[in-house]
């Protein structure tokens, strides 16, 4: 029996697959890593319907009292929720009035007027407006447009606290990511559809808004919907601009204190653990919480079928 | 029909028409382009106007009825120093002082400030703006003559050396942000060293480990949908967590560690860094995701070529070109902790703060908090200050946002 020997004497090499513990273990941290986020959200839903599970145990509160009841008085026992949203819903309303209009024109102008150099200079100037912190936002809403409000329209009809002015500073703090998100739809709306509507003899004009703004629109639709849950849950202008106090009304001259600023208000005070006041901030950022959660759910659900669709 | 017996339309008549509005509505989108410039501009201006300007003080005593045989009083030696105290306040309030730390022991720079404090009384009674100052100078100089005539008319920079290295003081002309800002940083420093770590190793799992199955999708979903939970909300978690639930830990009262026990409570600065770690991790993980999936799968399939394993290849060769990446956006989500302020002032950051942080257990303050406080204020001086402060915060921010920048440019060209 003749064999090549030459092959058997070489040394072995075990190319079988090595057991790698260190491999593993890196791999298990960083899967740690990867489920932390999700452990992030259980203990925000666990910690926030914990305590307001709390304040629906009080004898003076019901959910039904809370969801629909139109005065917030701790301190006479009632405990109803509208003021505090009305007051949101109204500098929400006052801040996309500002932030739709103009964010979608700056959007279009930039996609599809604007030359290299023109979007070069803009883009910065949108970028540090979105980085600016929001207390500066507030700053510059109760020393700056609470007082050109008040010369304008009489410091008797618009109170030195006012949602106009934090809902026109929260107006320009959204503008930038609208601006954004929109400019990102219309960029992705495919050039062939733009030399179509030349080629039948469109103006500009009407290629970018019968054509491409239509085909962008689900895009659209989730930066605002974004913006929208951006201005919910916007904190530090409320607190600084739109002044203390729950107040019902629609009158946007008049101050009027939003969830958030509750929620500021409240915590910023020396409150005491197990109070009504501190378990009531929880059930209002648990409101919070749920009405920005499933904007946002819905903004990424429209974000992902618009790429399904271009890409 | 024309002769030649075609059909023959008429495109110009409403073309006119449609090019005006075409026209009309490019300069709408030009105007509203421009507003965004318009706001910045004017919001800088505005907080620059209100950091200069006139200012009237009054005195209780004028520093210069104190000077003794035309010496200043910040010149006088200590021991005459101590006398005019004696000589300007009640005997009772000298004993108490004495009885603080006797006057032979205090510095003379002590001695000078209580002077200052509780015989000068130096009292802010007007401020003017910038604009003001400068284009109605005259009117100001005699409005402060007929209402102010004891007082002392000066032009204050009310962001100064002084402003940045001192510490906080209830009084306006003495207020600085020298804790808020050492108060800024120590946060930071714990944001970064809990979310760095965690963000970029969620993003190497989520990239280059995951596979496709339901797990990992609900991650990525949950990220995105964190990423846009109100920072307020992580407020309230951090307080319900860190402050309250793991009060032994956070306080330093487990480790020992509590800077006084008489005070000793979870609103340290770790927990603010967590809480604002939680709230730019997130972020973090998406911005370092983009990272990675800008690194060209070529050079995975080399590593892999020559035998590498998985982590192997992570580390040596995915990592090191994303680095840069990874880096602007980290650098730019700790720009947006940096400037939070909701959270911090629900866990309860303190917002009189007079010694330096010297732990991670130490009560604390921070800039954007400081700025806030003073916004709230009604009296004008209140907002120079907070307007000075502004500056340096956007000053810091700035700084930040320009390292990022340079990061991205000066590596980008190895990707």
């Amino acid at each position: 029996m003749m064999e090549d020997h030459s092959v058997n004497n070489l040394p072995a090499i075990n190319l079988k697959r090595r057991s790698r513990p260190k491999e593993s273990l890196i791999k298990g941290f960083l899967f740690f890593c990867g489920f932390f986020s999700i452990f992030i959200t259980l203990a925000i839903v666990y910690e926030l319907a914990k305590e307001a599970l709390l304040f629906f145990q009080d004898p003076d509160v019901t959910l039904w009292g809370f969801l629909t009841g139109l005065t917030w008085q701790p301190k006479l026992g009632e405990f109803g929720v509208i003021p505090l949203v009305t007051a949101t819903l109204l500098t929400t309303a006052i801040a996309m009035m500002v932030a739709i209009p103009l964010g979608l024109a700056v959007a279009i102008y930039l996609s599809e007027y604007a030359s290299e150099r023109v979007r070069g200079t803009i883009k910065p100037v949108m970028e540090v407006l979105a980085g600016i912190p929001t207390v500066v936002y507030g700053f510059f809403a109760l020393t700056f447009i609470t007082p050109v409000l008040r010369s304008i329209f009489g410091s008797d009809v618009v109170q030195i606290y006012n949602t106009a002015s934090a809902g026109l500073a929260m107006g320009i703090l959204i503008l930038p990511l609208i601006a954004s998100m929109t400019e990102d739809a219309l960029s992705a709306v495919p050039r062939s559809l733009r030399e179509a509507g030349y080629s039948l003899g469109a103006t500009k004009l009407e290629v970018a808004v019968k054509i491409v703004v239509p085909a962008a629109i689900s895009g659209i639709s989730a930066a605002i919907i974004l913006g929208i849950s951006r201005a919910i849950g916007e904190t530090m202008i409320v607190a600084i601009a739109a002044g203390a106090g729950p107040n019902l009304t629609l009158n946007p001259f008049e101050a009027a204190e939003t969830m958030t600023g509750y929620m500021v208000r409240i915590s910023g005070g020396d409150l005491s653990y197990d109070s009504i006041d501190y378990n009531s901030i929880f059930a209002i950022g648990l409101l919070l919480f749920i009405v920005t959660f499933i904007l946002n759910l819905i903004s990424q659900r429209i974000v992902l079928h618009f790429r399904e669709v271009y890409e | 029909m024309n002769q030649n017996g075609k059909v023959e339309f008429n495109f110009s008549e409403n073309l006119p028409t449609r090019h005006r509005t075409g026209g009309i509505w490019r300069s709408i989108f030009l105007a509203a382009t421009l507003t965004g410039i318009v706001f910045l501009s004017i919001l800088l201006l505005k907080i620059v106007n209100d950091s200069f300007g006139y200012i009237v003080v009054e005195y209780g005593i004028h520093p210069d009825a104190l000077a003794v045989d035309g010496v200043p009083i910040w010149e006088l030696p200590k021991e005459d120093l101590v006398l005019i105290l004696q000589a300007n306040v009640t005997p009772g309030r000298f004993r108490t002082l004495v009885k603080e730390l006797p006057m032979e022991q205090r510095s003379l720079e002590d001695i000078l400030a209580i002077i200052n404090r509780e015989v000068v009384e130096p009292k802010v009674a007007q401020t003017w703006t910038l604009f003001e100052s400068i284009f109605q100078k005259q009117e100001i100089e005699t409005y402060a003559a007929e209402n102010y005539p004891e007082g002392e008319l000066y032009f204050k920079a009310w962001i100064n050396w002084d402003f940045i290295t001192s510490p906080q003081s209830s009084d306006p002309l003495y207020a600085g942000i020298r804790t808020a800002i050492l108060g800024s940083l120590w946060l930071m420093g714990v944001a970064i060293l809990f979310a760095l770590p965690m963000g970029l190793g969620a993003a190497i799992y989520l990239e280059e480990f995951a596979s496709k199955n339901w797990l990992n999708g609900l991650i990525r979903t949950n990220i995105n949908n964190l990423a846009g939970v109100p920072s307020i909300i992580y407020g309230i978690l951090g307080l319900a967590v860190f402050v309250r639930a793991l009060e032994p830990i956070t306080s330093g009262a487990v480790s020992g560690n509590g800077v006084s026990s008489a005070t000793l409570n979870g609103r340290t600065i770790l927990s603010g860094g967590l809480t604002l770690g939680l709230l730019i991790l997130p972020i973090i993980i998406i911005n370092a995701q983009e990272a990675l999936r800008a690194v060209p799968s070529s050079l995975r399939e080399a590593s892999y070529g020559v035998g590498a394993t998985k982590w192997q290849t992570v580390w040596s060769h995915v990592l090191p070109s994303a680095i840069p990446g990874i880096m602007t956006g980290s650098i730019l989500a700790f720009s947006r902790a940096f400037g939070e302020t909701a959270p911090l002032v629900v866990i309860g950051a303190s917002t009189y703060i007079v010694y330096d942080p010297t732990s991670v257990f130490s009560k604390f303050t921070a800039l954007p908090i400081q700025i806030y406080q003073w916004t709230s204020r009604p009296q004008d001086e209140f907002r120079n200050l907070a307007a000075a402060a502004i500056i340096v915060l956007l000053l810091l921010l700035l700084t930040m946002n320009a390292v990022a920048i340079f990061v991205r440019n000066r590596y980008s060209r190895r990707v």
